[in-house]
């Protein structure tokens, strides 16, 4: 990548503007207003619990946010400025119309399905690498074209056949034993969003049914694995009993023919409109996936004692997908374009509060891919990632992104330092976002990461010495943090770049400690 | 400007604490961590990685444990249980083995140093499980426990680090490599990712050991000084919103690492504070220095230190890699355990050497092999010393070719349990799980079989 230097003029200008109208660089003046029916359901409940919110959030922070959060990726210091200059209204609108039709859009849903659906070669899943490159595609393409997500999980749920060529039957492959048992306590984690360790036993047994007649058998070709639906299964007997009855989580009885695969009638049962826990799992989840914790939270534990805070917004969202047909991006325009999204993460009630019900937008860490490619991104630098079995190694092609990974077993040190999943439970928690002493040891000190900030065509373009004091930081933060500096900032910078020994070694501090700053690390 | 506000500027954080102590003063939360983290009272809750130390089991007599794991297979026949008589074909050029300082063990001919140790130490030769894969072996020799269950289970360090984080290791992890992590499995399991080891990469043997993430190569303290000073004062959204829980714990771990590269914690890395003449004893290279950073970081009461030596799968060159290997592998580790004992070390630190199998004992002589040796978990040996484990020991027996287990199998699960009893930590204790299910160290009754037997023989 050749250095590329900014246009430096009418920003300078601007960033005044933009300074003097809130006290920090987060929050916008204007108090914050309901945008639609999402938003009057969360300020009504917001009053009634006697807490106000946040005002919205500055149009530098909505961006970053946004593509954080959309497309797992930082806008680059032209899409911050062109979208700081735009003066259209509807912008905001517009800007996440754009982004929900990138390539990365794709990208990084597909690595978050990945962790759910625990997508990884290696132990303890053994997918084997093409297996799981074949299901990535899969889940990939289906959130490319928007796959409407009753149709996403039905071809989960009912795909027989080869998992090299059939990927969806991948899902099957993925559950620990491959069980009737576990498949049911599977199923109802990743779709239902329940912990079936809460249920009594003779439930899942009910379900495990459902699963009773689903068989492997290879091929003769190496590692190939066929899923199937086996009427003579051996598996079969232990879960169907003499009364040859399958009973699904809502008590309803299924009668069990061989020649009938029960997976389809299972299927049919759980995306029906009217079942209460498909539709609420997956609207909860997005909400989760965009702000930071769900209605119910955790977002994969649905249960009697543990409601949602807003009640009202989930079942909306529900009813919502479903009149939409169940397009999942209609889910996600709802939440991007409300006023509940946009709140600054600076709340205005007390924060703890604040933070339980939505009254601000949370702060926290990026993932591990998100972070790696950001630091890349910013520094102009590639990593490399390997999966070191089965031998010869796999090894991606350096200049791959971190959330393009279709395997969990494709990894590097940086990855595993920063929490990504290790893919084996399909827990949403099992993805860490806790900030570690490690963590920060390495991000301040690693020679990885000092390399990068050393030999990066960012600290090359502001080390020039025409560069006055103001244009370097106003490069520096738009690069790194996507915004204009602020006042003091901009002194800050000033005065380092006078008092460091030369201007290169000022460039490369100020670099580092940007990408060393909270602001960097985290989405907020 | 308030005094709480004070205190979130780094510069005068630590002038306003005094002057809130002075004052009598509610300390902020941000203090409150702080101290908690750092303070000495914080230690005995809370170590600074956050890990909370679970009450301890049993009375312990070992303190810590140093892993030498022996990454690809290494060869029984040729290291722990030598088979001179089985001939060339089992043997080849390694057909000699050599006595001991106690009478009727023998050990492989290129260990003349270990020969030499033979009361310190116990030799497992009965060690046998049913994968012939590395990283299922792997999974297997370190957490007791076959795959294929619901749960991912966490390797013995990361149980260690649950269970006995909380020791008195200031700032230092409880869980360290050197130099590279396993890779292979999640060491951590459903622990989550905060019991993985700290890694400290580098190479010890170089003249400065560059543990990543704590000495920085070319940046000197005054700079990193300067440096922490700039990203303090570039703290906008840290200072625009205090009291952030997730931004708190960022501020803590930060603070912690600091500790490590300016403070006195991160010299503990500083191999030529050692004597040349000691730094000889271990060998100059990689694997003896780190045998020598892991008496260093057990000094310190580091509980568990597992130093991942690779380069043990030799399906090819077999004797050639033996012969650069083992030579270095008998210095280093009889330095350790010298080392240990002259110290008064030895009795509370277990030092377990082996890899996740052992290698076939019958040489492929064949091409593409021409001398070489393949998995085998059917039959395999361990080392241990310390910590409560009897010297001058051995444990069960392979045939006259050691290929098979003739006499007190031992399953990997068995030695794990010995390993936790001797450090106070019950086999069957709980373990944390994420969604709340009953998960213990190790198998017992309450999953439906019997306790892995513990080894008194040697304990």
């Amino acid at each position: 990548m050749k250095p590329r230097l900014l246009r430096i003029g009418t920003a300078a200008a601007w960033f005044f503007v933009l300074t003097a109208r809130a006290a920090d660089p987060y929050t916008a003046s204007e108090p914050a207003q309901p945008r639609g029916e999402l938003d009057r359901l969360v300020f009504e409940r917001l009053q009634e619990l006697g807490l106000r919110p946040a005002p919205p959030c500055s149009d530098a922070v909505f961006l970053r946010r946004v593509y954080l959060d959309v497309i797992g990726t930082l806008p680059t210091a032209e899409e911050v400025r062109a979208f700081l200059e735009d003066r259209q209204p509807e912008k905001h609108a517009a800007l996440i119309e754009r982004l929900l039709a990138r390539e990365e859009f794709a990208d990084y849903w597909a690595l978050k399905w990945g962790d759910l659906l625990r997508v990884k070669a290696e132990f303890p899943i053994n997918f084997w690498p093409n297996a799981a490159q074949a299901y990535h595609r899969w889940i990939r393409t289906s959130l490319r074209g928007n796959k409407p997500y009753d149709r996403f999980v039905r071809e989960l749920l009912t795909a027989s056949g080869s998992n090299f060529r059939d990927p969806p039957v991948n899902f099957y492959r993925a559950v620990p034993g491959r069980t009737p048992d576990s498949i049911a306590r599977a199923v109802a984690l990743t779709f239902m969003g329940v912990r079936t360790d809460r249920w009594p036993s003779n439930r899942v047994a009910g379900l495990a049914a459902c699963f009773a007649y689903v068989d492997f058998k290879p091929t003769g070709e190496w590692k190939e694995e066929i899923v199937f639906h086996n009427p003579a299964s051996p598996r079969a007997d232990r879960w169907v009993g003499p009364d040859r009855r399958a009973v699904l989580p809502d008590g309803t009885a299924l009668r069990l023919t061989p020649e009938q695969d029960p997976r389809v009638a299972f299927a049919d049962w759980l995306v029906r409109a009217d079942n209460p826990w498909f539709t609420a799992a997956i609207v909860n989840r997005i909400w989760a996936w965009l702000l930071g914790r769900g209605l119910v939270h955790e977002p994969d534990d649905f249960r009697p004692d543990n409601p949602p805070v807003h009640p009202a917004v989930l079942q909306y969202l529900q009813h919502q997908l479903v009149r939409a047909g169940y397009d999942l991006k209609h889910v996600f325009r709802l939440i991007l374009n409300s006023a509940t999204y946009r709140q600054s993460c600076v709340p205005v009630a007390p924060l703890t509060r604040a933070t339980a019900h939505f009254a601000c937008y949370p702060v926290r860490r990026l993932e591990a891919e998100v972070l790696l490619d950001a630091l890349n991104q910013v520094t102009g630098a590639a990593d490399s990632y390997t999966s070191p079995i089965p031998e010869p190694f796999t090894v991606m092609p350096a200049g791959t992104r971190a959330i393009t990974l279709p395997d969990g077993s494709i990894t590097s040190p940086f990855l595993e330092l920063f929490g990504r999943s290790a893919r084996d439970t399909g827990l949403e928690s099992e993805r860490n976002l806790r900030s570690t002493a490690a963590q920060r040891l390495h991000l301040l000190n690693a020679s990885q990461v000092l390399r990068k900030i050393e030999q990066s065509p960012l600290v090359e373009g502001v080390s020039r010495p025409d560069l006055h004091p103001p244009q370097v930081a106003e490069t520096l933060y738009l690069t790194v943090l996507s915004r204009f500096p602020t006042g003091t900032e901009q002194q800050t910078v000033a005065r380092y770049l006078q008092t460091a020994g030369s201007r290169r070694e000022a460039a490369v501090d100020l670099v580092w400690a940007l990408i060393n700053t909270a602001e960097f690390v985290h989405r907020h | 400007m308030n005094l709480k506000d004070l205190l979130r500027e780094h510069s005068l954080r630590q002038e306003a604490s005094r002057l809130l102590d002075a004052l009598g003063l509610p300390l902020s939360r941000r203090e409150m961590l702080r101290r908690c983290l750092f303070g000495a009272g914080g230690l005995l809750l809370l170590n600074g990685w956050g890990l909370r130390a679970a009450a301890p089991a049993a009375v312990a007599r070992a303190r810590s444990v140093i892993q030498i794991w022996l990454w690809g297979g290494p060869c029984h026949i040729d290291l722990f249980d030598p088979k001179p008589e089985a001939g060339r074909d089992y043997c080849g050029p390694l057909d000699a083995a050599l006595e001991t300082n106690v009478s009727g063990i023998r050990i492989g001919q290129l260990l003349p140093n270990l020969a030499r140790h033979a009361d310190k130490y116990a030799l497992i030769r009965s060690l046998t499980h049913e994968s012939n894969a590395h990283e299922t072996a792997s999974y297997i020799v370190q957490t007791g426990r076959n795959p294929g269950s619901r749960d991912v289970y966490p390797a013995a360090g990361a149980v260690v680090a649950y269970f006995k984080g909380g020791a008195q290791t200031g700032l230092l992890p409880p869980y360290i490599v050197l130099t590279e992590p396993q890779g292979r499995f999640s060491e951590a399991g459903f622990l989550g990712s905060k019991y993985k080891p700290f890694a400290t990469g580098g190479d010890p043997a170089r003249p400065r050991f560059e543990v990543e993430g704590i000495v920085a190569p070319g940046v000197s303290d005054e700079r990193q000084r300067r440096r922490r000073e700039l990203l303090h004062q570039l703290n906008t959204l840290g200072r625009s919103l205090p009291g952030d829980a997730t931004l708190e714990t960022f501020y803590a771990s930060e603070e912690q690492a600091y500790e490590l590269i300016l403070g006195e914690a991160g010299k503990l890395f500083d191999l030529s504070r050692e004597p040349d003449e000691v730094r000889d004893r271990y060998g100059r290279n990689t694997f003896g220095q780190s045998c020598l950073m892991a008496r260093r970081l057990v000094e310190q009461g580091v509980p568990y230190i597992t130093i991942n030596y690779k380069g043990w799968d030799t399906h090819k060159q077999h004797f050639q890699v033996m012969n650069r290997k083992l030579p270095e592998l008998d210095r280093g580790l009889s330095a350790l355990l010298q080392d240990l004992a002259d110290r008064g070390l030895l009795s509370q630190t277990i030092v377990w050497v082996s890899g996740e199998f052992g290698r076939t004992p019958r040489i492929q002589w064949d091409p593409p092999w021409n001398g070489g040796r393949n998995h085998f978990g059917r039959a395999f040996a361990a080392l241990v010393a310390g910590g409560g484990f009897k010297g001058g020991q051995v444990v069960g027996a392979t045939n006259r070719t050691g290929e098979e287990v003739v006499e007190r199998p031992v399953h990997p699960a068995e030695l794990l349990a010995s390993i936790y009893t001797l450090l106070g930590i019950d086999p069957q204790a709980r373990l944390p799980h994420p969604e709340g299910r009953a998960t213990h160290v190790l198998p017992g009754p309450e999953e439906g079989v019997g306790p892995p037997r513990l080894l008194r023989e040697i304990m």
